[in-house]
C-alpha cells in the first residue's frame, strides 16, 4: 500500500510539472500580455517598455522558471485590470467555488447512489424506469438551459429563491441542483451497472446462503464494493464541476473562481487565468490520486498490482 | 446403520420450472430422496443435468425467476416449503450450509477472512466476537489451514484456489450445522488438491456428524465416501440407491455408462482415453415424454418413448427407472 502510494504520488508529480509548462506556454501563445497591459492607444515605445518592465523580453524558458518560482511560493503576479494581486483575487473567491463544487457533487451522490441501487434491485420497473428518465434528462438537458428555467420557474414566477448573488445559503440551493444534476446521469448509471453485477456475483450468493439479513447483504456485501468504481468516478467530477462553475457561477452571479475566471478571459488577464488554470489542474491531479488512494484503501486488490 | 435413522432432510418430486424465451425449462423434474445424520449422499450426473439447481431449490436460492414446488421438502421434520424468507435465512448457514463451486469468486474480495468467518457466528449463535474469533481459528485448524491466526487478517486475493475453498468449508461450518451440501466443491481446482479437499470432507462429516451431500464428478471419490448414490439425468433420478449396490451392479444403462468413465486401477493403461457417454444432454423445454437418455442409449428400443410408471424398486432401497431389463445394462459391461 505504502509502495503503491508513492508511485502514485511522483506520477501525480510529473503530471503537475507537464501541466505548469503547457498552462504557461499555453497563455503566451495566446496574445501579447504586453499590448494588454500597455492598452489599445498605447505607442510602440510605450509597450516595449511594459514588456521590458515586466520582463517579457526574456527567454521564454526563464520567464517561466521565475513565474513557476514564484508560483510554488503563492505567489502568481498582480491583475493587469485590476491591479490587485491575483493571490488575494483567489484566495477571497475560493471559498465560494468550492463550497459549489462540494454542493453539487453531494447532491448527485444523494441522489444517484439511492436511485441507481434501487434500479439495480429491480431492473425494468417503475423505479428502474423513473431513474432512466432521470438520467436521460440530465444528459440531455444543457446546463445553462436548465439553470434558466430553474431561475425562471423558482426565481421568477414563485419567487421562492434568490437568483443572482452569494450571501446566503438560498443563494446556493439553485446552482447547487444545476450544476449536480449534470454529473447525476453518469453516477447514477455506474451505480445500477455496478450494484448489478455485484448483486449477480457467486459472493452475494454466498452471503446469503449464510443467512445474513437483506441490509446486511445490500450494504455491507454489495454497496460497498459497487460504490468503488463510483467514489474514483465522483472525485473525477468534482474536477469537472468545477469547469462546469465558470458557466453556472456566471449564470447566478455567484461571485467565485469560476466567475472570475469568465471575468479573466474576456479581459485578458493573463495572470489570472493562468493562476486559475495551475490551481484547478493541480486540484484536479490531487483529487485523481486521492480517489486512486482510497480506492486501494477500500479495495485491497489494486494495491497488489 | 441403525435401523432408526435420524432424518435431516427428506425431499419429495422436488421440481424446478424457469421460463426461458423458448418455453418453460424443466432442469429438475420431480426428484426424491433423504439424507440422515451421519450419512453422506452422493449426486452424481453431466453438468446441466439440474444438480446445482437442486441444491439452490433445497437453500431457498434460486434465481429469482425460477419456480419450485415438491410433494413435500422436510428440514428437521418441518417443511419448508411455505417459509418465509426471514425464516429461511434463519435456517441457513446455521441448520443447513453450502459449499459452492466457485471458490475464487465466493468470498467477498472486500473483507478479511475473519470478517467473513465471524459474521455468521455474529448473526447466527452470539455476539461474542471473542467467541467468533476462537471459533473461527478452531476451524481452520480443523480445515487443515496452518497459522490459522495470520490468515485471519489476510484477504481472500492472498489465498489460493485451495485455501479459499478450505476457508469456505470452515465458514459452513461455523454454526455446526445439521445439514452440509457441497455442490462441486472441487471442479474447479488443481487436481492435486481435488482428492485432498473431498477427503477434508468427508473426515468433516464424520467428524461433525452432520448429514451430507456431495455433487461431484469425481466417481473415484464417491465410491469412497458415499453411503447412498442418486444418479441424475436430465432432472430426473435414473438410478439411486446404496454404494456398494450402484458400483457393483448399475442397472440403469446411463450409470454403467459413467462407471465406464472412471479409470480402472490395473486395467487402463496410462494415457489410454476414459469411455465417454456419447452425446449430449438434451434440451430441456417444453413438454418432455419418455425416457430422456434414449437417443443416447445404445440399447434404447421403442418401449422407451414413454417412462415406467415408477422406478424399479430392488432390495436395500436400490432402484432405477429403466424399460429394459436389468442384464441389458449390465451386459454392457462386459463383466
Ligand atoms: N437462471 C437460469 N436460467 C435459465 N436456465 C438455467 C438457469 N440456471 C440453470 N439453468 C439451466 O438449467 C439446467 C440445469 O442447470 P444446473 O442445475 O446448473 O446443472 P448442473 O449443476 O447439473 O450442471 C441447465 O441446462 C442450465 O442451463
Ligand atoms: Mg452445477
Amino acid at each position: 500500500m505504502i509502495a503503491y502510494a508513492l508511485k502514485r504520488i511522483f506520477v501525480a508529480f510529473l503530471i503537475l510539472l507537464v501541466v505548469s509548462g503547457l498552462t504557461f506556454s499555453l497563455s503566451h501563445l495566446s496574445a501579447d500580455p504586453a499590448l494588454t497591459i500597455a492598452g489599445e492607444q498605447a505607442s510602440d515605445e510605450d509597450i516595449e517598455a511594459v514588456r521590458k518592465l515586466y520582463g517579457f523580453d526574456r527567454p521564454i524558458v526563464e520567464q517561466y522558471g521565475n513565474w513557476l518560482g514564484r508560483a510554488l511560493q503563492w505567489d502568481f503576479g498582480d491583475s493587469f485590470h485590476y491591479k490587485a494581486p491575483v493571490v488575494e483575487m483567489i484566495s477571497g473567491r475560493i471559498g465560494t467555488t468550492m463550497t459549489l463544487g462540494f454542493l453539487a457533487i453531494l447532491f448527485a451522490l444523494v441522489i444517484s447512489i439511492p436511485l441507481g441501487t434501487l434500479a439495480a434491485m429491480r431492473p425494468n420497473s417503475f423505479i428502474d424506469r423513473f431513474a432512466l428518465l432521470i438520467a436521460v434528462f440530465g444528459q440531455a438537458l444543457p446546463t445553462f438551459w436548465f439553470a434558466l428555467m430553474m431561475i425562471i420557474v423558482f426565481g421568477v414566477w414563485w419567487r421562492w429563491l434568490p437568483i443572482s448573488g452569494n450571501t446566503t445559503w438560498a443563494h446556493f440551493v439553485m446552482p447547487t441542483i444545476a450544476l449536480g444534476y449534470y454529473a447525476t446521469p453518469a453516477l447514477m448509471r455506474l451505480t445500477r451497472a455496478g450494484m448489478i453485477e455485484v448483486l449477480g456475483s457467486d459472493y452475494i450468493r454466498t452471503a446469503r446462503a449464510k443467512g445474513l439479513s437483506p441490509t446486511v447483504v445490500l450494504f455491507k456485501h454489495a454497496l460497498r464494493n459497487a460504490i468503488i468504481p463510483v467514489v474514483a468516478l465522483a472525485a473525477v467530477w468534482f474536477g469537472f464541476m468545477l469547469g462546469g462553475s465558470i458557466v453556472i457561477e456566471t449564470i447566478f452571479n455567484l461571485k467565485g473562481i469560476g466567475w472570475l475566471s469568465y471575468d479573466a478571459l474576456l479581459r485578458s488577464d493573463l495572470p489570472v487565468v493562468q493562476a486559475i488554470v495551475l490551481i484547478f489542474a493541480s486540484f484536479y491531479v490531487v483529487l485523481t490520486l486521492l480517489a486512486d488512494l482510497l480506492n486501494a484503501y477500500l479495495d485491497p486488490r489494486i494495491s497488489v498490482r | 446403520m441403525s435401523a432408526e435413522k435420524d432424518i435431516v432432510l427428506d425431499v419429495q418430486n422436488l421440481k424446478v420450472d424457469i421460463p426461458v424465451s423458448a418455453g418453460m425449462l424443466h432442469p429438475v423434474r420431480g426428484i426424491s430422496f433423504s439424507v440422515a445424520r451421519g450419512e453422506t449422499l452422493c449426486i452424481v450426473g453431466e453438468s446441466g443435468c439440474g444438480k446445482s439447481l437442486t441444491s439452490l431449490a433445497l437453500m431457498g436460492l434460486l434465481p429469482k425467476n425460477a419456480q419450485r414446488s415438491a410433494d413435500r421438502i422436510n428440514f428437521l421434520d418441518q417443511d419448508i416449503q411455505n417459509l418465509k424468507e426471514r425464516e429461511m435465512a434463519r435456517l441457513r448457514g446455521v441448520k443447513m450450509a453450502m459449499i459452492f463451486q466457485e471458490p475464487m469468486t465466493s468470498l467477498n474480495p472486500s473483507y478479511t477472512i475473519s470478517n467473513q468467518l465471524e459474521e455468521v457466528y455474529l448473526r447466527h449463535i452470539s455476539s461474542n466476537r471473542a467467541e467468533a474469533r476462537e471459533r473461527a481459528i478452531f476451524l481452520l485448524g480443523k480445515v487443515g489451514i496452518s497459522s490459522a491466526e495470520s490468515r485471519l487478517g489476510q484477504y481472500p486475493h492472498q489465498l489460493s484456489g485451495g485455501l479459499r475453498q478450505r476457508v469456505m468449508i470452515a465458514m459452513a461450518l461455523m454454526c455446526g450445522p445439521d445439514l452440509i451440501i457441497a455442490d462441486e466443491p472441487t471442479t474447479a481446482l488443481d487436481v492435486t488438491i481435488q482428492a485432498q479437499i473431498l477427503h477434508l470432507l468427508a473426515e468433516l462429516q464424520a467428524d461433525f456428524d452432520m448429514a451430507m451431500i456431495l455433487i461431484t464428478h469425481d466417481l473415484g471419490i464417491v465410491a469412497r465416501v458415499a453411503d447412498k448414490v442418486q444418479v441424475m439425468y436430465a432432472g430426473l433420478t435414473v438410478e439411486e440407491g446404496p454404494c456398494e449396490a450402484v458400483f457393483d451392479t448399475p442397472l440403469h444403462p446411463y450409470t454403467s455408462g459413467l462407471l465406464r468413465c472412471i479409470p480402472v486401477p490395473g486395467k487402463t493403461a496410462p494415457g489410454q482415453p476414459l469411455g465417454t457417454v456419447p452425446g449430449i444432454v438434451p434440451n430441456m423445454v417444453g413438454e418432455l415424454q419418455g425416457c430422456m437418455f434414449r437417443n443416447r442409449c445404445e440399447h434404447a428400443t421403442d418401449v422407451c418413448e414413454t417412462l415406467p410408471n415408477s422406478a424399479t424398486q430392488l432390495a436395500n432401497g436400490h432402484a432405477f427407472t429403466c424399460r429394459l431389463s436389468p442384464d441389458a445394462a449390465t451386459r454392457s459391461e462386459g463383466a
